[in-house]
């Protein structure tokens, strides 16, 4: 099947099976392999990225379901060589430790800030609660969200 | 205990099916009738997708609803709210028309996995897939919803508490699609309250329950109950109902009633949890459940 993707800003065809699934275009097809498969089954948010804005599973969507939409994925933040200020905030705060999570954390943490510039902890944690960390204990996590959160109030 | 995380290979969809993405209803019913058995209504895939790699499922074809305009959206009408089948559990959580006049229904759906999650089920998956753990399925049944049906031999309406016929199984027939869900407008001496016990977070329920009750001077006028993970399917139970009818919520009576419950299910062991302790926390949730309800029915009576 012919579809058409907007990945990290740019338009992209791709003839694809239908049970080709969107995690494993972005990695396989596009090398995107920031992108993880943790579980294959909706449980780690490893492979979370965000679909029109919104964060969804790559592990558990169809490629064709993401015809003619946008998709952002962790390659997409940085432009060049300056981070985007949810990447600094979890570097300065220590939050990745193997860093299998982590694109995943900073994607869900893009949209949950998009959606409330000032989380509270319980908020905070509720929105994350979709992405698993085997390493950090979630602390580091949480203040990185914090910070970047007062970063991204900073930038605007 | 058995691990189910990577006992198959989840990293992929091992079978090959035929996509269609439809633009209508009509045309949905038609492929539905065309392969029957063989195909399978997509929405937001998160339970048919894990079943379909696991090979639990092997559709020959799919049949995707996301481009049929007007099974989606949320609509105050005089016969109640009126939510698309594929709606989105998200939009409904941030609804705030759901927050203000069905509390109980955004609790429930606030309950279900994670973000992620609700970004892509939706509410028709959640009643269709028919889990007795579906937690959507036992507010909306204490709210005495309804669902709009449209297969090939027509319309119908089915009392929700009507809708489920065992693990996985629901009335519908093979060419039948859940257009929408119908919630009647709750009264004003009305007050709810949900449940759910889960070995984390983001699981299925171990247990739940919602209940909905509506108080006269202080007695019982009328109520719903329904428990979920407990019985092959949601359950409602109508006897306890009936029981409660005219009495007010004294220990006694509490006491009663979770020995009615009960009797009325039918729990088993599974991965969970086991069906003794099921039991007990079905007895406890439904003393708390109903004392809470009968709280917030007071409040909101003023
Ligand atoms: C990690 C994880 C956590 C979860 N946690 C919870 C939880 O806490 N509580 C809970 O209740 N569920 C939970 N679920 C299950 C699932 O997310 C929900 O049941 C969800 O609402 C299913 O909706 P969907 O749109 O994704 O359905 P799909 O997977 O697309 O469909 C499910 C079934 O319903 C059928 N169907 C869908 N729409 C219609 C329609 N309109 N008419 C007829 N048939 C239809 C499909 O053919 C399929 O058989 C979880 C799932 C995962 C992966
Ligand atoms: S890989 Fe998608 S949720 Fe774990
Ligand atoms: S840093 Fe290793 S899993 Fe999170």
């Amino acid at each position: 099947m012919r579809i058409e993707i907007t990945i990290n800003g740019r338009k992209r065809q791709f003839d694809v099976e239908p049970n080709k699934l969107l995690l494993n275009l972005l990695r396989d097809e596009l090398y995107l392999t920031g992108t993880k498969y943790g579980c294959g089954i909706g449980e780690c948010g490893a492979c979370t990225v965000l679909l029109d804005g919104a964060p969804v599973l790559a592990c558990l969507t169809l490629a064709v379901d993401a015809d003619g939409r946008r998709v952002d994925t962790i390659e997409g933040l940085a432009e060049g060589e300056k981070l985007d200020p949810v990447q600094e905030a979890f570097l300065e705060e220590g939050a990745v430790q193997c860093g299998f999570c982590t694109p995943g954390f900073i994607m869900t943490t893009k949209a949950l800030l998009a959606e409330n510039p000032d989380p509270s902890e319980e908020e905070i944690r509720e929105y994350l609660k979709g992405n698993l960390c085997r390493c950090t204990g979630y602390v580091n996590i949480v203040k990185a969200v914090k910070r970047a959160a007062e970063n991204l109030r900073r930038v605007k | 205990m058995r691990m189910s995380i990577n006992r198959q290979n989840t990293h992929i969809i091992p079978t090959r099916f035929e996509y269609h993405a439809p633009t209508s209803l009509d045309e949905a019913i038609e492929l539905l009738t065309e392969y029957g058995g063989d195909a399978r209504l997509l929405a937001g895939g998160t339970d048919l997708l894990v079943k379909m790699k696991q090979r639990v499922v092997e559709p020959r074809h799919l049949i995707n609803l996301k481009m049929i305009t007007g099974l989606t959206g949320i609509e105050e009408k005089a016969d109640g709210i009126h939510i698309g089948a594929a709606t989105k559990l998200r939009a409904i959580e941030r609804s705030p028309l759901i927050r203000e006049k069905l509390p109980l229904l955004h609790e429930a759906v606030r309950a279900i996995g994670s973000v992620q999650i609700r970004n892509m089920a939706t509410l028709g998956g959640n009643l269709c897939n028919a889990s007795p753990a579906a937690d959507s399925a036992i507010a909306l049944i204490a709210l005495d919803a309804r669902v709009q049906v449209k297969g090939a031999e027509g319309d119908r309406v089915i009392p929700l508490d009507g809708f489920f016929v065992g693990p996985g199984k629901t009335v519908l027939s093979p060419s039948e699609v859940l257009v929408e869900i119908v919630v009647p407008p709750q009264g004003r001496s009305s007050g709810a309250c949900f449940i759910k016990i889960g070995r984390t977070s983001l699981d299925l329920a171990m247990v739940s329950i919602a209940a909905a009750v509506t108080l006269g001077d202080e007695a019982v006028e009328d109520c719903r109950i329904a428990l979920g993970a407990v019985a092959p399917t949601p359950i409602r139970v109508r006897e306890v109902e009936a029981f409660l009818r005219g009495k007010r919520l004294t220990d006694e009576v509490l006491e009663e009633v979770a020995a009615m419950v009960s009797a009325a299910i039918r729990p088993i062991t599974d991965v969970r949890a086991t069906a003794e302790y099921r039991r007990t926390a079905a007895e406890m949730l439904t003393k708390d459940a109903l004392t809470r309800a009968a709280e917030e029915a007071r409040r909101r009576r003023g």
